[in-house]
This record gives structure tokens, sequence and C-alpha cells, in this order.
């Protein structure tokens, strides 16, 4: 009787792209393990497992559960992150795991889901506008202050996914200068590191003449403009100071390595390195499962986690890659389409949020391992091997799941 | 607007991630390569190269073991360097220079110390090897050399270049390859096909097993053992003839088209580009540009081929019906072809007919004929089209294709050729009259000339002229079986064969006769000049004799040219009777020649050429010295000098 409403109204489009990811993921991680001698094929199998009774439980909660617990789930999630300062166990430089025995648990994974609840809950409030400022403040508040736990770990990849809330703001009203700003900045980041600062100046200096040109008469403003001219050229100028002066070698390093200035492939360059040669040698139809020589002489570092794709590139070739970022797309595409039909604005938030997170770890990852991103630690959702990060995005994306289920008890 | 952002960023993402996925597994294939260097070593497994034998199947050209002697540097540990030097036979500084290069390349991975010594030289090292920390040896497989002539018919080996590696995918850094003569032209059957066995490695670069089960892995095939068309014997009684002389010998069985034996002088002894030597001794073959040893002058010095070319003429005009056996020429020691125009002859002169004409060589005889062939016509280029083709129809003008690499077309004008000399016409008969006596501009190689005589052997046909006599399991190149016909009825060889046996009865060569072989020969001498100091100066003619032997049913064809030799019957037309007498004997009869050949050099003319200066002839002081390693003969004093008895021979 019990079970018969769990899968009640359940979107079985996402559930398939889920199980088949997993599956994909698993089998992946099965044959990068082949060269590392260690069991992390036995023990990804035992997580997959593990997140049969975690979806029943999270299936089973009622609909109502979730928004009226949002703001507890989320004061937990933020004692466990703060409490990482004082119990958590350090390993390789990062001090985000709890350690239990000889499992250990990461609880930034999980904040991520309670993050999306909690600024979902926030925005549910009828009389909430974003339009105004210091509701924007409040929302931002409740993004930055998961990150401010985070950051320090340090754990820039984890704090990085939040920047997508922005756009889900951006979708609840939050003015648009926001995201132009976030966007003109990292263009004009970028450019700075690949130009001179005095071209990428000349060329905001034209694009605002042509812009002011071609604006009617009643918008041009000529002292907005020059203000703007004045805050590029500054924040141009400063690029170079902030990467030269307040980034670590090894972020430069990283930058340097993608703008190609960098050439040190046993060093810095050897993971991006390695990452395109396994992928490059795939070809249109990849070497065939477990035939992959660079999968199996372990040339590519951390291949079981961040660079999992790698595996996919070299032994599943350029048609298997496809087909994993296909269904990845079709899982953004489908919860995003879901969340537009949701009847509670609590819903729609919660979804976009599940969306926007699954998706900026699905392209951080890739654009990484591909060499369009620099190295930078997140995992791939479903893919990656790793406990917490599993369950993590698998309770977010049920909890959504359970959302859309329930959307027809509650009309 | 607010609803579209998310997915279009999701759908732009994604097309980024696709194209830049596309680029790297479709378009830049240069990962899939370094996937390759970086997860699968090939290890080669290189087969024996294969044997070279003679035409009886004497064993020319077979392998030795060698050694290299490898270094690791960071390995090297307390080395007695002075007995290591003395074992070696390397100097302390020699010793310490090759380390200092060693520890640049790296100071971990093995490299070359020392390579290609042979046995005897290894023998010492190789009881002490164990005592010094971080050397080693690996074998190698060289070829050891059975016979010391013939090095422009083996070629050596060396490494392969890194040209080569690139464009031809069988090739790896650091292997072996044939350079020129049968072992560049043999290469793909002499080398066999290396084995390959691939291993994958780790990101250690440790060994994980082999690749896929071994599933591509190849074992080697041995390389084919070769018989030659040589007869060992000849080529290296031509090679001891052609002492202290420049020249080339080629030897041609008529019913074949089988090389007999291709003499090139100055040569060398094969051995000497094996071994510790090699690069140095390569080095001074190379640089010798006045002797040139690695040039072989059978196959590659194009000369005006002189009278032997009159056989030709007479044959063309016999063909065209311009003559006949009975046509007289009045020869008045010479012959005026126009106003004021007279080609001078040696001949005993008064009225000749086609049989006289050959054997006295009468240069009036063969301009007549010549001059009523292009005259049969009503357009001197139509002419000349036609007898070039006829001449062309042996082989001249033209690659023969045989089965060596290197080769030079030679040159049989026809109108073409006249046009552009003489752009505005006009040109006629006359003017291109001493075509008939090969002296215009013909131009043949030795092996042309060779070919030229197996073709009258055989009245009318030649096989393509080659090298390769038998290969176990394969069947040799069908060009090499393929009768090739002239344009030149049978009938009218007749003729000028018995011509040409009177020239040994009552010609220009009856000095030379062997009693007992019915040889027939042409003598030819073919004027050159040289440059010395800026100013052209006329040398001593190229000595050049033809012949073939028994009269009937021939067996050996030959072309014997010794550069500044003088008369054709001074030097070549001796060497010419040798070499038949040698080939169809296996013995000596005529020791007076025989010793007067052998005991001729022709150095002191050779060192007119160019003036030399002291850098120069010092070089070739070195490279004679290399060269005449058996060169056991006394030299004496250019004594063709004082021979000047056959005066008739042009």
């Amino acid at each position: 009787m019990k079970n018969q409403s769990i899968t009640n109204n359940i979107d079985w489009i996402s559930i398939i792209i889920y199980v088949s990811l997993v599956i994909l993921g698993w089998l992946n991680i099965y044959s990068s393990s082949l060269s590392s001698m260690e069991d992390t094929h036995e023990k990804q199998l035992i997580f997959i497992i593990l997140t049969i009774p975690l979806i029943f439980i999270v299936l089973s909660v009622d609909g109502k559960f979730y928004e009226k617990y949002a703001s507890i789930i989320f004061g937990i999630s933020l004692l466990t992150l703060a409490g990482l300062f004082l119990f958590g166990k350090t390993i390789a430089g990062q001090r985000c795991w709890y350690a239990i025995g000889s499992f250990t648990i990461q609880p930034s994974e999980f904040a991520k889901a309670a993050t999306a609840l909690a600024l979902a809950k926030y925005l549910s409030d009828t009389q909430i506008n974003l339009k105004e400022v210091n509701r924007q403040v409040q929302a931002l508040a409740i993004i930055l202050l998961p990150v401010i736990l985070i950051l320090p770990q340090p754990d820039p990849g984890s704090a990085l996914i939040y920047s997508i809330f922005i756009i889900v703001l951006y979708r609840e009203g939050l003015p648009s200068w926001y995201v132009w700003t976030g966007f003109i900045t990292i263009l004009l980041f970028v450019l700075t590191l690949i130009l001179e600062p005095q071209y990428v100046i000349l060329i905001a200096l034209v694009t605002l003449i042509l812009v002011h040109l071609k604006s009617r008469l009643a918008d041009r403003n000529i002292v907005l403009s020059s203000i703007l001219l004045v805050v590029i050229s500054g924040f141009v100028l400063s690029v170079n100071y902030v990467f030269e002066n307040v980034f670590k070698q090894h972020h430069r390093d990283r930058f340097n390595i993608l703008l190609g200035k960098t050439v040190d492939l046993k060093g810095i360059g050897y993971n991006t390195n390695q990452s395109e040669i396994a992928i490059g040698s795939g070809g249109w139809f990849g070497k065939g499962f477990l035939e992959g020589t660079q999968t199996k002489g372990g040339f590519v570092p951390e291949q079981h986690t961040d660079y999992i794709f790698t595996t996919v590139g070299e032994e599943w070739g350029f048609v298997g890659s496809l087909v994993v970022i296909a269904l990845f797309a079709g899982l953004f595409l489908r919860i995003i389409y879901l969340a537009e039909r949701q009847k509670t604005k609590f819903s729609r938030v919660y979804g976009y949020c599940v969306a926007g997170v699954l998706f900026t770890h699905f392209f951080v990852n890739i654009a990484m391992v591909v060499g369009i991103f620099p190295t930078i630690g997140v995992p791939l959702p479903f893919f990656s091997y790793g406990g917490s990060g599993l369950w993590g995005f698998t309770i977010l994306l049920f909890i959504f799941i359970k959302m859309d289920a329930n959307k027809v008890n509650e009309w | 607007m607010r609803k579209v952002l998310l997915p279009s960023l999701i759908i732009i993402a994604t097309s980024l991630l696709v194209m830049r996925i596309f680029y790297l597994q479709i378009v830049d294939d240069t990962l899939k390569l370094k996937s390759e260097n970086n997860a699968i070593k090939k290890k080669y497994e290189y087969p024996e190269r294969g044997y070279m034998y003679d035409r009886k199947g004497k064993l020319l050209v077979a392998n030795q073991a060698s050694y290299d002697i490898m270094v690791i540097p960071r390995e090297v540990k307390n080395t007695d360097t002075l007995e290591f030097c003395q074992l070696l036979n390397i100097t302390k500084e020699d010793f310490i220079k090759k380390i200092e290069k060693a520890t640049v390349y790296s100071p971990r991975l093995p490299s070359v110390f020392l390579s290609q010594l042979n046995k005897s030289e290894f023998a010492a090292f190789q009881e002490k090897i164990r005592k010094y920390e971080g050397f080693y040896f690996q074998k190698r497989s060289l070829r050891d050399y059975e016979v010391d002539f013939g090095a422009n018919i083996f070629g050596f080996i060396t490494q392969v270049n890194e040209k080569l590696v690139a464009k031809n995918p069988y090739y790896n850094s650091g292997d072996l390859i044939g350079r020129q003569g049968v072992e560049e032209s043999y290469e793909d059957l002499l080398r066999g096909v290396k084995g390959v066995k691939y291993i994958q490695k780790d990101k250690y670069n440790r060994e994980i097993g082999s690749y896929k089960d071994g599933k591509y892995d190849t074992i080697a095939v041995q390389g084919e053992d070769i018989n030659l068309t040589i007869d060992a014997e000849i080529q290296k009684y031509g090679e001891e003839l052609m002492i202290n002389k420049r020249g080339g010998i080629v030897a041609i069985e008529p019913s074949t088209g089988e090389i007999l034996a291709l003499v090139t002088a100055p040569s060398y002894d094969p051995g000497i580009l094996v071994g510790r030597q090699r690069s140095k001794n390569y080095t001074e073959l190379y640089r010798d540009s006045i002797a040139k040893p690695l040039y072989d002058r059978g196959l590659l010095a194009e000369y005006p081929p002189g009278s032997p070319f009159k056989i030709l003429t007479g044959l063309v005009a016999l063909q065209e019906g311009v003559i006949d056996d009975n046509t007289t020429v009045f020869c008045n020691r010479g012959f005026s072809y126009a106003r004021g125009r007279f080609m001078g002859c040696h001949c005993h002169g008064g009225a000749l007919q086609l049989h006289r004409g050959i054997f006295e060589s009468c240069n009036s005889y063969f301009a007549t004929a010549y001059m009523k062939t292009i005259n049969k016509y009503s357009k001197p280029a139509q002419a000349v089209d036609i007898w070039s083709k006829h001449v062309k129809s042996f082989g001249l003008g033209q690659f023969m294709g045989y089965d060596l690499p290197t080769g030079k077309k030679g040159n049989v004008p026809d109108s073409k050729t006249y046009k552009r000399i003489y752009p505005n016409g006009g040109w006629r008969s006359t003017t291109i009259v001493s075509n008939s006596i090969g002296q215009g501009e013909v131009l043949m190689t030795p092996i042309q000339l060779a070919n030229m005589m197996a073709t009258i052997a055989n009245e009318g046909h030649y096989y393509t002229p080659h090298i390769i006599k038998k290969i176990e399991g394969h069947k040799i190149d069908k060009k090499f079986t393929t009768k090739h016909e002239t344009t030149i009825d049978k009938k009218h060889f007749k003729p000028i064969i018995s011509g040409l046996f009177d020239v040994y009865n009552l010609g220009t060569a009856r000095s030379l006769r062997v009693e007992g072989i019915d040889i027939c020969g042409k003598t030819g001498t073919a004027e050159n000049f040289a440059k010395i100091g800026g100013v052209r100066v006329k040398m001593e003619d190229h000595s050049i004799f033809v012949a073939f032997a028994p009269k009937d049913n021939p067996k050996i064809a030959i072309a014997v040219m010794v550069e500044n030799g003088g008369y054709g019957a001074t030097i070549a037309g001796p060497i010419a009777s040798l070499m038949i007498e040698k080939y169809l004997r296996q013995k000596i009869t005529r020791v007076d020649l025989e010793k007067r050949i052998l005991a001729t050099s022709l150095q002191s003319r050779y060192a007119k050429l160019g003036g030399l200066s002291e850098a120069v002839k010092l070089q070739l002081r070195i490279s004679d010295s290399l060269l005449k390693k058996k060169t056991t003969i006394p030299t004496v004093k250019a004594k063709t000098d004082t021979t000047k008895s056959n005066k008739q021979a042009i």
C-alpha cells in the first residue's frame, strides 16, 4: 500500500536517466580500478546499493516535510560544515571529511541540497521581492553562508558550485545586471589573462562607444559610460595584480596551462595533458570496455574520481562521450521542464537549484577534464567515485522527484 | 527571458564540451600517437639480414656479430680508467669526453659508449666487463664481407635517417638500412621483417604485461638470401686490372642480360664501412671529389662513345637500306663532307666496303652512311627522329630499368634537340655528321655500351641488364626475362659481326687476340677536356673498348672505359680481352698483356687534373692509401705514354 504511493506520479524519465548514469559510472570506475589495485569498484558498488534504501527513505517522507523543515535542515548542514574545523579529518591537505571508522563522509556534498532547500523556502514567501536590495542581501547571505564555511577547508571547487544559485535568483526576479556584471567580469578576467591589459581596455572603450552610438538619444548617458570605463579599466589593471600577488603559484599555473603559457607536462601540466591524451586516443568509437591503454596504465591521476570522464572518452570514444553528455543534458532539461510546471514556488525554486547544481558540477568537471577550464576538484555527478558525492546528489535529485510526484496531491 | 537563461546556458555549455571532445578525439590525431608512446612499448626483434652469393653460389656477404658498449653514467663507479682505456684502445680524453656526452644525454638512461666493435676487439673487454659498473654491451648484427671487392655492387648498411623514419612507418630511429647497390635495391627482401612485441606500460614506465595478450604481436621474418648474377672471379679480376686507373667495366651475359661484372675504379674494400672506423672512412670516401670512389662509373659516367657507335650507324644505314655490304666509299685519309669541312680518318684509305670500314674504323665510311640515312628523307628533322628511334631501341638515351639504384640516361639527340641548339633551323646532315662516329651529341654509360654489345651478340634483342639471379622462394622480376627487340632486322647483324670479328684479326685490336677464343670487338676513344687553373685543357683521351665472345653463341659482352687511358687498344682493349679470357677459360694465357696492364698506373695523369692544391693532394693521398689496401704491384710511371703503336685507333 505504502510502496504504491511511493512510486505514484513519479517521473520515470529522470529515474531512468539517473539509473543509467549510475550504472555507466560504475562500469567506468570498474575499468579504471583495474590499474590501481584498489577495490574502488567494490566500494562504489556498496555505495550504489546503499542508495536504494536512501531513495526509499527520501521518497517515503511526506512531501511537505522538506518545505517545513528546510531551515532546520540548512542549520544542521551549516553546523556539520562548521564542525569540520574542530573534528574534520585532513586528506590531501583538505579538511572536509568526518571519519567514521574506515569510512569518511564529506558534509559539503550534502550542504548543496540543504542550501537549495533553504533558498527555496526563503523565496517561496510571496512577500519576497528580489527587486529590493535588502531581499537581495538576505538571499545572497543564504548562499554565502555555506560558501564561507567551505572555502577555508579549502575546497574552492565545492564553493564554486554555489555561484549557480545566482542564476536561480535571476529566474525568480533578481535584476539582470547581476548576471551581466558576473558575465562581463569573467570575460574581462579571461581576456586580461590572454591579452595585454591595454588591449582589453581598448576593446572595452570601443565597445562602450559603439553601445553609446547605437542606443537611443534618451538612453545615452555619457557619465555612466565613463564611470563604466573607469571601473572596467580599474578591474582590468587589478587583474594582473591579483593574478601575480593574491593568487598562489599553483593557481597561476592552472590558468597558465589552460592558456598554453606554461607547458610543463611532467609537473603541473601533467594531469591535463594525460587527460587530453586519454580522451583524444579514443577516436570515434573508443578502444572498448576495459581496453583503454591509458586507463590500464594508470596514466591519468585521480581517474576514478574527478577524471572519470577520461575513461569514458578513451574506452567508449566520441560516440560514448556523446551518449553520456546527452544523458546529462537530458536530465538537466527534464528537471527544468518539471520545475517550470510546479504549482508551488518552493518546489520550482528547488527544482531550479537541483538542475543548476548538477549542471555546474557536470560542466566544470568535464571542461576541466577536456582542458578548457582550470584544474579544480569537482566530482562528476553519479559518475565519480565516492559515497558522499553519490548520496548527496541522489538526495538532491530525489527530494525534487518526490516534490514533483507530490504536486498532484496538493492540487 | 528569465526562464530561458538556464536552459540556454546548459545547451551552449554542452555544445561547447561536445565540440571540444570532437576536436580532441577526431580532429587532433597527435593525441592518439601520444597515447601509444605513453602506454604501449614496442619491443622489436631484428631478423638477420639475408646473405649474398655470387652466380656460382660463392658466399660474398654474410653477417657478423658486433658489440656496442653501453653506459649508464649514474651507475659508473670505481672504474680503473687506465685498464679500461687500454682494453678498448681509446685515450683517457676519449673516455672522459664520451662519458660527458652520455651524461648530457641522460645520466639515468643507457647510451652508446662505443659502437660496432668486432669480435676480436670485444673479446678482451668481454672478460672484464663485469668489473665495470655502469657498462654493459648490446649485441648487433653487422655485415661481414667475405671478399674485398664489389663495394659498388653491394652498397653498405647505415643508420636510417630521420627523414625516412618520418616517411616510412617501417623504420624506427636507429634502425639499419641498405644504402646504394644491392643493399638498397633489394632492401625489402634482404632486411626481412622485424618482429614486434607490444607491451603495456604503466605510468612509472614499468612493463605490466603484454598488450591484449599479444594479439598484435608479430614474429620476425628472416631476410632472404639472394644470388647475384656477378661472377666473383671476374669481378675480382676486373677490379685488380683497374688498380691505379679510373673508369668502369661492365660485363653482361647476352642470352639473359645478367650482369657478370660491374667494376668501378677507384673502389674500396667494403669491409672498411663496418666497425669502429666506418664513419671516418666513409667521410674520407665521400670527401674525395676528384677520384670519387663512391661514384659508380660503370653506371653513372656518361661519355661520347666514340668509334663503337659506328656499329649502330652501320646497322641503322643497313636497316634504312641506304647501304649494303657492297656499298663502296672512297676514303682519302679523311672525308670532305661539305665545302671546307673535313673529317680526318686514321684508316688505310682507299675504297672500302662495310666490312673493312668496321675493322679499320673508317670515319669516312660511316660519315657517308650516316649522311645517306639522314638525306634519305626530305626533312632532316624527320630523318633524325627515325634514326633516333632506331638507336633508342638498343636501350640508349633512357634509364634501362636495371635493379641498381643509380643510373644515367645518356643522350640520343632527336629533332627536338637540334631545334633547341639551332632555334633558327638550317641544320642538315652535314651539321650533325659527327653523330656518325659517336662524337656529336650522343652520350652513353658503360652499362649502355655493354648492353649494346649484348644486343649485337644476340643479333637484335636484349634483356634488361640485372644483378639479381635468384631469390629463395621468389621469382625475379618479369621485366628481366622479357625480350626487348630492336628495330633492326636480324639479317643486318651478320655483316657487322663479321666486321667486329676482324677487328681482332686484321683491325685495331689484332694485338689483343686470345688464341682459341673468337672475340668480336671495337676500339673507341673519347676526347675530353678538364679545367685546369680556369683554362680548358684537352686531356688524354678516354680509352674505350667493347666486345663480345665467343663469336658463335656468345657468353659475355663487355664494355671497358678507362679515363685518360689513351687509345682504345692501349688499355681498355687489353682489359676487355683479359676479362673475356678469364671468364671463358678461368685462366690467362696472355700473361704479357696481364703483366703490362697490372703494372700500368695512370696516377701521374690524374694528378694533373685540376692543378691540385696542397690540401686536395693531401686528401687524395689519404684516400689512395685507404683504397690501395690491396695494391701490391709497384707503380710503373705512365707506361702508356710511350706506347704509341696503335695510332689508327680512334
